[in-house]
């Protein structure tokens, strides 16, 4: 585990900027965002639709690579003007559990399998690995189709089994991109308590965008997006 | 967690069907490795069922089955009356085709002379031919049975006896019939040119001419001596077994074999090209769950392993599948296919290659693949 003090947050981004293309069809997806967010909190991402926020969650979570800026993850800082981790998708099986927006599961696995394949993947054994998916779909109520294939399941269904996925390995950090999106209310509110509880319980940062009123008030902080700016430090709910 | 199988149960039928289709194209590069070797076997088959210790063809030719040879007929008795010639007989060669039930069918016609060397050597049905005319022995492989009649060239003949095993390098059966029926027979078929002159006495007439003598020797003369004493006659070679055993498997084996040599190259070189778009089409539609491991974190070896994994599969149960085809197959086909355990275990690691670097294709491809194409659409 990295030397990570309390006083230092679990995810620290600065003047992150990012463009899509060059010249004429040049998008500035991102304009030196600079955000930290503690082990423990949650905090929300807002904002129109093109205005960044995934952007931000991919660049965080070393999907697309940044323009410009400095981030350090758990500790560790992966980027500066250039990726300085070696191993970035070992970085992020091991810390960031991430929640797509489009839910992304493996087609060939059933439900429990596309949750334990990422305990495979960290070398979790296969029987502790299918109780401990197993549980975690039963927690998002979605365990009476733990053998369904992703196809058989409904939108709200395939998400919560992704964000069981997100889940499995304990990650530090989740960046969550719209997670209830496809679902009612009250399964909105569980996945948010089961985020909220993790982020206690875990001590783990979570970044969540979301569009959906219903749940602004389990957020600890939110930061507004817009035109790929972010427009102040958080409002503190 | 074996994500290569997974992948592949989740679209059996698929994988079933790719499988089957490379079974069979692998099923014909064995075969014509099988054939390839088959045509030593089935050549010596040829040379062997005549058991002859000395061979007496034309001068400067090769034998009756590598080039046309012909001798006089009365060859044999000088032959016979060399020390230590136990006995001798005069053959001829020619192929026939015939039309049975609508079909054209090769035949090669052997003529031999009854209780002399040159003839079959074992019966399966029937009786040895004992009258003088219009008699027939089979192979088996030809599918006549006895009693039947064929006609060739202006007689008929009846099938008395039917033998096995034995074909000739082009793959076509064989029939034995007597000696004088096989010169009538060539002389029938001849061109009508040469027949009216042979008619006017001017150039052979249609019983002077053999193709070879053959000649068994006493076992404890040596062929090489009896061989050398004949070699003074002008006009004609001699080859011991052995020599035309060899020259065999060179000459006529060899010609034959370099077509199904290149056969089997080109064979192998489609099957490579075509496994390879295989590999590549079944990576290329994995390309967005690969972008998924990538994204959830997965490194390049379960990618890998991934790829290659199903790459062997599919090139083991293709191979596998094919050489049991061909195995099960082997003896309704016209040719002799020996397969060596050797030369399917060089085929099978080929394939293996094969497979592995067809396989880097698709590699190359998925590990280029950027995560973030999972979460495009
Ligand atoms: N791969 C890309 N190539 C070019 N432009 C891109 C790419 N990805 C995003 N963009 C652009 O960057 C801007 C920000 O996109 P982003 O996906 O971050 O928006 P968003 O806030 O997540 O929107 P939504 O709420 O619709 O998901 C948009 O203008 C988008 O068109
Ligand atoms: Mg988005």
């Amino acid at each position: 585990m990295a030397a990570n003090t309390p006083s230092q947050p679990l995810v620290e981004v600065k003047g992150l900027s990012k463009h899509f293309g060059e010249g004429e069809s040049r998008v500035d997806a991102l304009r030196d965002v600079t955000i930290s967010v503690e082990a423990g909190e949650v905090v929300g991402l807002l904002g129109p639709s093109g205005s960044g926020k995934s952007t931000l969650l991919n660049a965080i979570g070393s999907i697309i690579q940044p323009s410009e800026g400095w981030m350090r993850l758990d500790g560790e800082v992966v980027y500066d003007n250039r990726w300085l981790s070696r191993d970035l998708r070992h970085m992020r099986l091991e810390k960031i559990g991430f929640i797509f927006q489009t839910h992304n599961l493996l087609p060939f696995l059933d439900a429990t399998d596309n949750v334990a394949v990422v305990l495979h993947l960290a070398g979790v054994p296969r029987g502790d690995a299918i109780k401990r998916s197993e549980a975690l779909l039963d927690y998002l109520q979605v365990g009476h189709r733990k053998h369904a294939w992703p196809s058989q399941l409904s939108g709200g269904e395939a998400q919560r089994v992704a964000i069981a996925r997100a889940l499995a390995n304990r990650p530090r950090i989740i960046l969550a991109d719209e997670p209830t999106a496809a679902l009612d209310s009250v399964r909105a509110g569980i996945v948010m308590d089961l985020l909220r509880k993790l982020a206690v319980e875990q001590q783990a940062a979570i970044i969540a965008v979301t569009h959906d009123d219903k749940i602004f008030d389990r957020f600890d902080r939110i930061f507004h997006l817009r035109d790929g700016r972010l427009d102040d430090g958080g409002d503190q709910l | 967690m074996n994500l290569a199988w997974r992948d592949i149960r989740h679209k059996l039928g698929r994988f079933v069907l790719t499988c089957f289709g490379l079974s069979l194209l692998l099923s014909v590069v064995v075969m014509m490795a099988g054939i390839y070797r088959g045509q030593t076997s089935d050549a010596l088959a040829l040379l062997r069922a005549i058991r002859a210790d000395i061979w007496i063809v034309e001068s400067g030719t090769l034998g009756p089955f590598a080039e046309a040879s012909s001798i006089p007929g009365d060859t044999r008795e000088m032959v016979a009356r060399i020390n230590g010639v136990v006995e001798a007989g005069s053959i001829t060669m020619q192929n026939v085709q015939i039309e049975r039930s609508g079909r054209k069918v090769r035949l090669q016609v052997a003529g031999y002379e009854p209780g002399r060397p040159g003839g079959p050597i074992h019966l399966v049905a029937g009786r040895e031919i004992t009258r003088s005319h219009y008699e027939l022995i089979a192979d088996r492989q030809t599918g006549l049975a006895v009693g039947e009649m064929i006609h060739l060239g202006r007689n008929d003949f009846t099938v008395v006896g039917v033998t096995s095993g034995v074909v000739t390098l082009s793959g076509d059966s064989i029939v034995y019939m007597t000696l004088r029926d096989a010169q009538q027979l060539q002389f029938d078929l001849a061109p009508s040119a040469t027949r009216r002159e042979a008619a006017r006495g001017a150039q052979r007439t249609q019983t002077d001419f053999v193709n070879a003598v053959v000649a068994r020797l006493s076992p404890d003369v040596p062929p090489e001596e009896v061989a050398e004493i004949m070699r003074r006659w002008k006009h004609l070679s001699v080859l011991t077994g052995t020599e035309q055993e060899v020259l065999m498997t060179r000459t006529v084996i060899e010609r034959a074999s370099k077509q199904i040599g290149l056969f089997l190259v080109m064979l192998t070189i489609v099957s490579a090209v075509i496994i390879s778009l295989i590999l590549y089409t079944m990576t290329m539609d994995k390309i967005r769950e690969i972008a998924t491991l990538k994204l959830i974190g997965a490194p390049d070896r379960t990618i890998i392993a991934l790829i290659v994994q199903q790459a062997l599969m599919m090139g083991v149960i293709g191979f596998v599948a094919g050489t049991v085809l061909v195995y099960l197959f082997k003896n309704n086909l016209p040719r002799a296919i020996v397969m060596l355990p050797s030369d399917i275990a060089t085929l099978f690691g080929l394939v293996i290659v094969i497979c592995l670097l067809a396989s880097m294709l698709g590699v190359r491809a998925a590990l280029r693949v950027d995560p973030g194409r999972a979460l495009v659409g």
